[in-house]
């Protein structure tokens, strides 16, 4: 029982390593997608963030000042993906692998002439973990029997003394849902991804809100980057993100384009990551088998639940005020 | 002559390429590196002699070649093949099981090793216009699971006994000699590339068939139809998901093929993956600049080959090495250019107009 319970605590552990920054890059796709401006460059967006964060991670002692600035790279290269779509009207998916390419090599390139190799030295200061002030406070001052509960890489430890970053996410699904369905804002930018030109006639201000949300897009999914590099890994790689925007654009894909939705499908992944990493390391299946089983299990998933896609209309498509 | 040419895609691609190179210049003189001293070593690179030529046009750009046909093939049915990456691996890992396991003579083993590839793509890639049509699926998502899919389908195999080649090794069997599709021998010594193959012959041999099948062809025009705008193909009785799942096969057994032809050319066995290896997302990249036209995409992915080969050994007078990466901000700025070109498209084309009239 008590392995049971504390194996879960790995799983669990290891789930709120990988979906936070899912689930930044997914609130910020939902963002730009509900608004009609697909944006492949998420994935780009996560990258120059995370690099970002790392960088002036290195430089800065105030992790939360570098965690902003790395959502403040992503939204520059948004600014870039709104310019091109937006106001030049270009092909969406184009842009966005311009990005990709462009935020890879910027941030691979800096980082040679910056530290002489691909990868940055670890960060001077990771992220909090808010209540390990708390955990500690609790371990000392309690009953031997009841401080257990709280000791180090208990089930307690591993679920809840996580970092900022991590309860950030979860509460910015929230704050996204509520922006989304209950602000002002939030219709107009649902009106604006469904029908653009019915919105222009009643006054919003389409290329605002677009760009508005393509920014936020980018902001977002800077921050899952920086969370990465400021929290669970605490420097950068190339290979830190590795499709992870892809994953976090499937998500909400899968979610159908809501926050709340798109969370569901962002603690898939990352369940079923900190499920192999637990169950891989002793197994008789092969790792790989396992590796696969959050894919597999979205398209059936997808295949037999949740149906047709259910895509904002004017998703994808430029939109020209005047005819 | 003249308005044509504005209205075409070349001028405009030239244009972000020279602003592509332009924006290299600037991130490389910021850095310190002398621009021209780097370009010139990058041009030195690819046409020093028959061997960087070889590497360049031949080994490097055969799969480029073909998952930008696979990618460009696709957007003309209206649908963005994200997917290439996965079907490049599968269809890799076909060539290396046949090339490996099936016992036969050159003469058979060779197209039985490119039938393998081209057939195991045709399913992976029409399996997805399948659930696509039938359930509804969002294609994009279901490539993105793909690739993943095939990205530790490939790992399990590359390491399961009997195919795993042993000794810890994280690598297959090679494939035997009679798969092979290198010609090394064919030329003098040190004139090509070690695995120089003829690969690119089959590659521009499909461009071609490419080309015939969306200009010539009833089933390029149903697919372009389509594409163009759905409901009016179906209005003209298309059967629009039939064709869905055509482009999406065939697209996929591009893609596949570009991965079969490096394992009998190139790489002779598949080694376990630490990331994706974005053969498949390059392909995006290069169907792009090659503006989705079949002999642009040739000179897209040859011009996408050099660059590659040439990045990994641009070096200045001094032998100081440049960053890689350079390449990728160049490449960036050339899809990002592309895809603003629109604007100016649209700008030259009015200011046309309009002096025609005064």
């Amino acid at each position: 029982m008590n392995e049971l319970i504390s194996n879960l605590g790995i799983i669990l552990n290891a789930t709120l390593m990988y979906t936070p920054p899912l689930l930044y890059a997914a609130l910020g796709s939902c963002f730009s997608e509900k608004s009609g401006v697909v944006n492949i460059g998420i994935e780009g967006m996560i990258v120059f963030g995370g690099f970002m964060g790392a960088l002036l991670g290195n430089f800065i002692a105030n992790p939360w000042i570098c965690f902003l600035c790395g959502g403040l790279a992503g939204a520059l290269l948004a600014l870039l993906h709104a310019f091109a779509t937006v106001s030049c009207r270009a092909d969406q998916t184009i842009s966005g692998t311009a990005i990709n390419f462009l935020a890879t090599g910027f941030s691979v390139f800096i980082c040679y002439l910056t530290f002489k190799t691909s990868e940055t030295p670890p960060v001077i200061e990771k992220l909090p973990r808010i209540f390990n002030g708390a955990f500690i406070w609790l371990r000392e001052n309690l009953p031997e029997g009841a401080a257990k509960l709280f000791a180090q890489n208990s089930f307690l430890d591993l679920v809840f003394n996580t970092y900022a970053s991590t309860y950030l996410a979860f509460v910015l699904v929230a704050v996204v849902w509520f922006v989304f369905y209950r602000t002002r804002f939030g219709l107009r930018l649902r009106a604006v991804g469904e029908h653009p030109r019915a919105a222009d006639t009643l006054g919003v201000n389409v290329y605002l809100v677009r760009y508005l949300c393509v920014i936020f897009s980018g902001f977002l999914a800077g921050l899952g980057g920086a969370s990465i590099t400021l929290a669970t890994v605490s420097a950068f790689r190339p290979s830190i993100v590795a499709g992870q925007g892809f994953i976090a654009i499937a998500a909400v894909i899968f979610g159908k384009f809501k926050p709340q939705g798109a969370l569901l499908g962002c603690i898939l992944f990352g369940f079923c990551n900190g499920l192999r990493v637990v169950v891989g390391s002793n197994s008789v299946i092969p790792v790989n088998l396992i590796s696969m089983i959050p894919y597999v299990v979205t398209i059936l998933t997808l295949v037999l639940f949740v149906g047709r896609a259910q895509v904002p209309a004017a998703n994808g498509k430029p939109y020209i005020k005047s005819k | 002559m003249a308005k044509k040419l504005l209205k075409g895609n070349f001028i405009y691609t030239l244009f972000a390429i020279i602003v592509g190179f332009a924006v290299g210049a600037i991130a490389m003189g910021v850095a310190g590196y002398n621009p021209l001293e780097a370009y010139g070593s990058l041009f030195g690179v690819v046409f020093d002699t028959t061997k960087t030529m070889s590497y360049s046009f031949i080994e490097y750009a055969t799969p480029y070649i073909l998952t930008g046909l696979s990618v460009a093939f696709s957007f003309k049915t209206g649908i963005f093949n994200i997917g290439a990456e996965g079907q490049y691996v599968m269809g890799s890992v076909a060539a290396m099981l046949v090339g490996a396991f099936v016992p036969a003579p050159a003469v058979v083993l060779i197209p039985l090793c490119i039938l393998a590839s081209v057939a195991v793509g045709v399913l992976w890639g029409g399996l997805v216009g399948y659930l696509k049509v039938r359930f509804g699926s969002h294609e994009v998502l279901c490539m993105i699971m793909f690739n993943w899919i095939a990205y530790y389908l490939s790992n399990f195999l590359v390491l399961a006994d009997g195919i795993n080649v042993g000794g810890g090794k994280t690598w297959s069997h090679s494939i035997q000699d009679a798969a092979k599709i290198t010609i090394t021998d064919w030329f003098p010594k040190n004139a090509v590339s070690s695995r120089t193959h003829f690969g690119i012959v089959i590659a521009i041999l499909c461009v071609i068939a490419i080309y015939y099948i969306i200009n010539r062809t009833t089933l390029g025009y149903r697919l372009k139809a389509v594409g163009y705008n759905r409901s009016a193909a179906e209005y003209a009785g298309i059967n629009a998901n039939r064709c869905v799942i055509v482009s999406l096969a065939i697209s996929g057994a591009l893609a596949s093929l570009a991965g079969g032809l490096q394992v009998m050319g190139v790489t002779y066995k598949v080694t376990q993956f630490a990331a994706q290896e974005s053969y498949g997302f390059n392909g995006i990249t290069v169907a792009l600049i090659g503006a989705t036209n079949p002999i642009g995409t040739l000179i897209a992915g040859w011009f996408f080959g050099a660059m590659k080969y040439a990045g990994t050994r641009m070096k200045l007078l001094d032998g100081t090495r440049v960053p890689k990466e350079i390449v990728d901000i160049i490449m960036g700025c050339i899809v990002f250019f592309i895809a603003i070109s629109n604007l100016f498209r649209a700008f030259v084309m009015n200011r046309g107009k309009k002096g025609g009239k005064a």
